[in-house]
């Protein structure tokens, strides 16, 4: 099956959404291939506390069906299924979702990222047995459990916070003496009895045969090596760019990131145009996502005024 | 709701999966978890097309953590399928109609 759009958009977190919210303003009605993984990173989260216009804070979830209600209020049509494959080197661009193709003559790419693992060969066998990436997914089923958290930013110290609520003990694991994270969060996690800090250690196995029993920990000063009981760990160490589909086709950087012509949205293909964490490897925030997400919508607008379709499906 | 799925409690699990004559699959799912709610209309489909040869099952592990706890589910969604009463086959995390129907292939004939 086949079907033709003005624009398809790949990727329904922040960024995503908000250029749904303007193509669809435009009369451009815009396709949203949403993704198994719909709403993106804050699906995962609890309290935003810093998207403005929210006084009182919001959760992440309950943001994101805000964004996603607008974006349906203006005519928006979501596809909830990953896409398989894109072609971008032929006109229209071709976006294949399981048997449907969809081609299109813009097409907004806002993939986002991914949590990044340790890359242990036992912590991704034990990934859904007590390794997990996801504290608002997982940590229900940590009662009373004493959990590891890896990583020393933000999302980390959010994850152990939250994770105090079901566990008996956190350690935070930590490669350096001290923490990334933003001021605030770090009084938060330091005034918290439940999480205790593993200062210069990083972790060199996941220990358990059909599940998590322990961890085994190098200290990156003295070399000196110990193992810890945990029947969980949250991996909290950074995100990767989503960009699989996209190598060979447009221009990423070392890391992965889709590369983006200063002060805007185009990429290396005239028509396709990056917005939120896939292109971002500085800010990262749901406001600056949601910016470029507005970029992306009002840059292929233009571009579609001036270049008209060479081909139309029926 | 779809009257192909089976709703499963701690109470009723033993019984509602050793009965039955086809295999069972058990969605472990909660209300908070929204993995689990993306992949609940392709299970709900897939109850109907199979209907007769696979039995869609699923057990909200809020209301009933003796039953996950027993099967060591420690994140959501997970798919369990049951042969004669036992678990044969653990499928974790979110995956699309397609995906799905392939590793469910093996019990589907």
């Amino acid at each position: 099956m086949s079907e033709h759009h003005e624009v398809v958009i790949v990727g329904s977190g922040p960024a995503g959404l908000t250029a749904a919210v303007y193509t669809a303003r435009a009369n451009l009605e815009p396709v949203i291939v949403e993704g198994l993984a719909a709403g993106g990173q804050l699906m995962l989260t609890t309290e935003v506390e810093n998207y403005p216009g929210f006084i009182e804070g919001i959760m992440g979830p309950e943001l994101m069906n805000r964004f996603r209600e607008q974006a349906m209020r203006f005519g928006t049509r979501f596809i909830t299924a990953d896409a398989d494959a894109v072609d971008l080197s032929a006109r229209p661009f071709a976006i294949r979702v399981s048997d449907l193709e969809l081609t299109a003559d813009a097409v907004i790419i806002s993939t986002g990222a991914t949590a990044r693992l340790i890359g242990l060969e036992n912590e991704a066998r034990l990934l859904g047995h007590g390794v997990s990436t996801c504290a608002t997914c997982d940590g229900f089923f940590f009662r009373d459990h004493h959990i590891a958290v890896v990583g020393g930013g933000d999302s980390a110290l959010e994850e152990a916070i939250f994770l105090t609520k079901f566990a008996s003990k956190v350690t935070v694991i930590h490669r350096r003496h001290e923490l990334r994270a933003s001021k605030i969060m770090q009084d938060r996690a330091l005034a918290n009895a439940k999480i205790e800090f593993r200062w210069n250690s990083e972790v060199i196995d996941a220990i358990g045969d059909t599940k998590l029993a322990g961890i085994r920990l190098r200290d990156t000063v003295t070399g000196a090596e110990s193992d810890l009981e945990v029947t969980g760990m949250f991996v909290a160490i950074g995100h990767d760019p989503t960009t699989a589909l996209f190598h060979g086709q447009l221009d990423l950087d070392a890391d992965g990131y889709i590369i983006t012509a200063p002060d805007s949205t185009q990429t290396s293909v005239a028509g396709v145009f990056a917005c939120g964490d896939v292109q971002d490897r500085t800010y990262r925030q749901a406001i600056t996502a949601a910016g470029s997400g507005c970029m992306a919508a009002i840059e292929a607008e233009r571009y579609l005024e001036a270049n008209q379709p060479v081909a139309v499906h029926s | 709701m779809a009257q192909n799925i089976l709703t499963l409690s701690d109470a009723t699990f033993d019984e509602s999966v050793n009965a039955s004559d086809t295999p069972v699959v058990v969605d472990f799912w909660a209300e908070w978890c929204g993995p689990c709610k993306m992949i609940a209309p392709a299970l709900e489909e897939i109850a109907s097309e199979q209907a007769g040869r696979l039995t869609i099952a699923k057990l909200n592990v809020d209301d009933n953590p003796d039953t996950a706890r027993r099967f060591d589910v420690m994140s959501i969604p997970t798919l369990l399928v049951f042969q004669g009463g036992e678990p044969v086959k653990r499928l974790v995390g979110a995956k699309g109609k397609g995906q799905l129907l392939q590793d469910l292939s093996e019990f589907i004939g």
